[in-house]
């Protein structure tokens, strides 16, 4: 840790491994990593699930926070892109700005990729955490800024697109600038005779 | 298109363009430049005196130049705003002395010559972009002599010959003796599908609007002979394969092959094509009355100016970029502009209909919450560490940072809701002065520390991009794709936001390899913030060579969402070049790195001028 770095006191850091079912826990030693992660600094509380993401699961996420006071989660399973939401909002309806908590991938950038080398799975299982830990003692809450939106659009083009999207919005009763180059609007489409598949006129 | 004239919510400026628009989501500041029309549009009423007076002849544009208008006139029957215009390079001058007449004709007096060009400012929440497309051009395809031969016609000059209210009133003639032919042949994919001239992309529309054609000339004159020429026939919409069915089943000839030349009869003006039919692998011969040229569709020449002020990309293909081509098909990556048609790809009337509609629910939603929030994971600048360099302003895919003023001691200002969090500025911004919010340097620092905490020559330190990289990584994971265990990835939003600091921290702590990984430059979710990190990653090879470290240990790769087999494949590839790297070298790597001295007389060599931070402790490495 270099000098200027500065962590907040009282980390109290919670860590959720998941088996999700054999997909983690057939080729990562999920009971040696959760071992592991106990000992990790500031970590106060390991949980280990068969399916984090589940309600019983995510139950267990909140009760851990209530019982332990934690202040940090982080869940070692699957891809952020697919629950990241789903643990943000479950830390957030326990009470914790959803920015305190931290992913870390060890299904398919672990368990799935690596699946006859399982020593060495969990080992890099292992590593993954620490370092998913590591980045969860720098995390703070965040409060998202809102800025207001004037209630007008602008279509550019009055081709069929543009004529469509101004219409739909105007009749949702929103403010629409329609803005075309040319003298009329219509675009190619009033260029054209007749149109498929229903075969009648463009205009 | 009368609906839009009339509807009370909607403002329609024809004849107008967008002269300049600033702002961000839910604020966006336009200048609509309303091009002076000569007539006062709300007063005319189309009553034709004017027309029936002016003494110009032009080409009619609408009509493909088979027919002629005045120099004021309506671009076509239908037009709204149903209102004249007079342009004003054809007119005799708007000197009323050496014409006037049209002035003169106007009962309702409302056309003026000394009209403006008027600028009109107006305030919006959303941007809506159906600038559309262009229809190719065959000139540049010679062999089939549209410049040549009078009757090789386009695809849309058919749709005018076949149009009751076109030149011929909907009696189909061809253009040399005004006969209707008896024969016809379409030739498929003009400028599209091809790498060498045209463009390399199915252009969507061609094959149905031929089918299409063909039908409506059967219906008008069902002793026509069509032939249809194709490489394939792609119909694969609702209710089109019905469509091509009855076109083969009405009599048209669809023969698997594109001719590579017509030649013309000079007496008779009928067209020979020489086409390899494919089917049957013969060469044919076909003598035909009249060829139509099935036009492929390009993006617009003009699109420029607005894809600067909304800071859009295009694909390769020069179609707008979408912020995700499957989840996020009509949303532009800049946020409150939305895309309808096909300024964002070829597509038939239907689709761009759907993708208008989809484009405005997507813009109703912002409309209907009144407000928008922002990620946390925008930038800050840290004042007292900044110098003004306005470095980060310069880089910013979004221009969301505000210049800083160097005179008045003004540090820049990050606009949070234009900001995307790339976190390009932060990476190269010199001092240090800008913070990612929720993913500091920091927080980079420390899981690089953990992953080198334990057997770090062994590992492979992967930076890899939220959009691209990463997910391209799960892709390998959900394939079962199997790789060596050395990677150790580090998740960044965009690969732009990779540090210096960060590569060479990782080869100070023992790292044999680093991995910066990020999308390909045409799918960058930062519009271009991609080319940073290109001109980083260089830039640390010429630093790395400099220290005396093989550059080739610092890798750089694009791999895209939907590649897990390029992850694996690098994965693969750096596992052998790990092989390479001894103790020895890696020993010295970090007692280079940890001399602060020797790195920074690397990077005093490159940038004499420019301040570069080391840090001055030695590395822990357990």
């Amino acid at each position: 840790m270099t000098d200027e770095m500065k962590k907040p006191d009282d980390l109290r850091i919670g860590v959720f491994v998941c088996d999700c079912g054999l997909n983690i826990a057939g080729t990562v030693d999920c009971r040696a990593v959760a071992e592991y992660a106990e000992t990790l600094d500031d970590v106060v509380a390991v949980v280990r699930n068969k399916y984090t993401c589940a309600d019983p699961g995510q139950n267990e996420i909140k009760r851990a926070i209530e019982e332990h006071n934690l202040n940090r989660v982080v869940v070692a399973s699957c891809t952020p892109k697919i629950h990241e939401p789903t643990f943000r909002n479950c830390v957030a309806e326990a009470g914790l700005n959803p920015y305190l908590f931290e992913m870390v991938n060890i299904r398919e950038h672990c368990s799935w990729v690596h699946q006859r080398e399982k020593e060495k799975a969990t080992e890099k299982a292992k590593d993954l955490i620490r370092s998913g830990v590591a980045r969860a003692r720098f995390l703070e809450p965040q409060i998202e800024e809102e800025v207001p939106v004037t209630k007008a659009a602008l279509v550019i083009g009055g081709g069929i697109a543009g004529i469509q999207a101004a219409l739909d919005l105007a009749d949702a009763g929103h403010k629409v600038y329609l803005v075309e180059k040319e003298p009329s609007i219509g675009g190619i489409m009033a260029a054209i005779d007749k149109t498929y598949p229903t075969m009648d006129c463009s205009i | 298109m009368m609906d839009v004239g009339r509807h009370p919510n909607i403002t329609l400026y024809s004849y107008s363009e967008v002269d300049a628009l600033t702002g961000f989501v839910g604020n966006f500041h336009i200048t609509i430049r309303r091009k002076a029309r000569y007539v006062v549009e709300s007063e005319c009423t189309a009553c034709n005196d004017c027309v029936e007076v002016c003494p110009v002849v032009v080409p009619d544009e609408y009509q493909q130049g088979f027919s002629s208008r005045k120099a004021i006139y309506i671009p076509f029957p239908q037009a709204v705003p149903s209102a004249y215009v007079l342009n004003m390079e054809e007119c005799l001058g708007n000197n009323p002395i050496a014409c006037g007449k049209c002035a003169e004709a106007c009962e309702k007096k409302c056309i003026d010559y000394d009209m403006q060009d008027e600028l009109i400012n107006i305030e919006v929440g959303v941007v809506i972009v159906a600038t559309g497309m262009e229809v190719y051009d065959p000139t540049e395809l010679d062999e089939f002599g549209y410049t040549r031969h009078e009757n090789v016609v386009t695809s849309m000059e058919f749709e005018r010959l076949i149009c009751a209210g076109g030149p011929t009133e909907g009696h189909f003639l061809r253009p040399t003796d005004r006969e209707t032919p008896k024969t016809i042949g379409f030739i498929q994919c003009v400028g599209s599908r091809s790498e060498n001239r045209g463009n390399p992309y199915c252009s969507n529309i061609c094959c149905m609007n031929t089918v299409k054609d063909t039908l409506l000339l059967r219906d008008h004159y069902p002793d026509i002979e069509a032939k249809v020429f194709y490489i394939d026939i792609r119909a694969f919409g609702k209710g089109f394969e019905d469509l091509y069915k009855r076109s083969r089943e009405g009599g048209v000839k669809y023969i698997r092959g594109i001719p590579g030349e017509i030649e013309e009869n000079p007496e008779t003006k009928n067209l020979l094509l020489t086409v390899e039919n494919t089917t049957t692998g013969q060469l044919e011969k076909h003598e035909l009355q009249m060829v139509v040229l099935s036009l492929g569709l390009v993006p617009r020449h003009d699109g420029d100016l607005l894809k600067r002020f909304l800071t859009l990309s295009n694909t390769v293909d020069g179609f707008l970029m979408e912020c995700h081509p499957k989840l996020k098909p009509v949303d532009a990556p800049t946020r409150g502009v939305f895309f309808a048609g096909c300024v964002e790809a070829p597509k038939d009337i239907k689709d761009s209909v759907t993708q208008a509609g989809a484009a405005a629910a997507r813009a109703s939603i912002l409309l209907n919450a009144g407000k928008v929030k922002v990620e946390a994971i925008t930038s800050r600048i840290i004042e007292e560490k900044c110098n003004y360099c306005g470095i980060c302003a310069r880089v910013c895919p979004y221009h969301a940072i505000m210049e800083p003023d160097r005179k008045a001691k003004k540090a820049p200002v990050v606009i949070q809701a234009a900001c995307a969090g790339c976190g390009t500025c932060a990476a190269e911004c010199p001092q240090d002065a800008i913070e990612m919010r929720h993913y500091r340097d920091e927080q980079y620092l420390a899981q690089i520390e953990a992953l080198m905490a334990e057997r770090p020559h062994e590992h492979i330190v992967t930076f890899a991009c939220n959009w691209c990289s990463y997910p391209g990584g799960d892709d390998a994971g959900t394939a079962r794709l199997q790789y060596p265990t050395s990677c150790r990835l580090i998740r960044t939003m965009c690969s732009g936001r990779v540090d210096e600091d960060f590569v060479m921290h990782a080869f100070r702590l023992g790292a044999p390899i680093v991995l910066v990984s990020g999308c390909h430059f045409s799918d960058c979710h930062y519009i271009d913030a991609v080319q940073w990190t290109q001109k980083r990653v260089e830039r640390m090879w010429n630093k790395l060579e400099r220290l005396g470290i093989r550059p080739e240990r610092l890798q750089l790769d694009w791999i895209s969402a939907a590649d897990g087999q390029k992850f694996a494949r690098v994965m693969r590839e750096l596992e052998e070049m790990l092989k390479t790297v001894t103790m020895e070298e890696i020993k010295h790597t970090m007692e280079v790195l940890s001399n602060g001295k020797a790195e920074k007389k690397a990077t005093a060599a490159k940038k004499a001028k420019v301040k570069k931070k080391t840090p001055t402790k030695k590395a822990k490495v357990e």
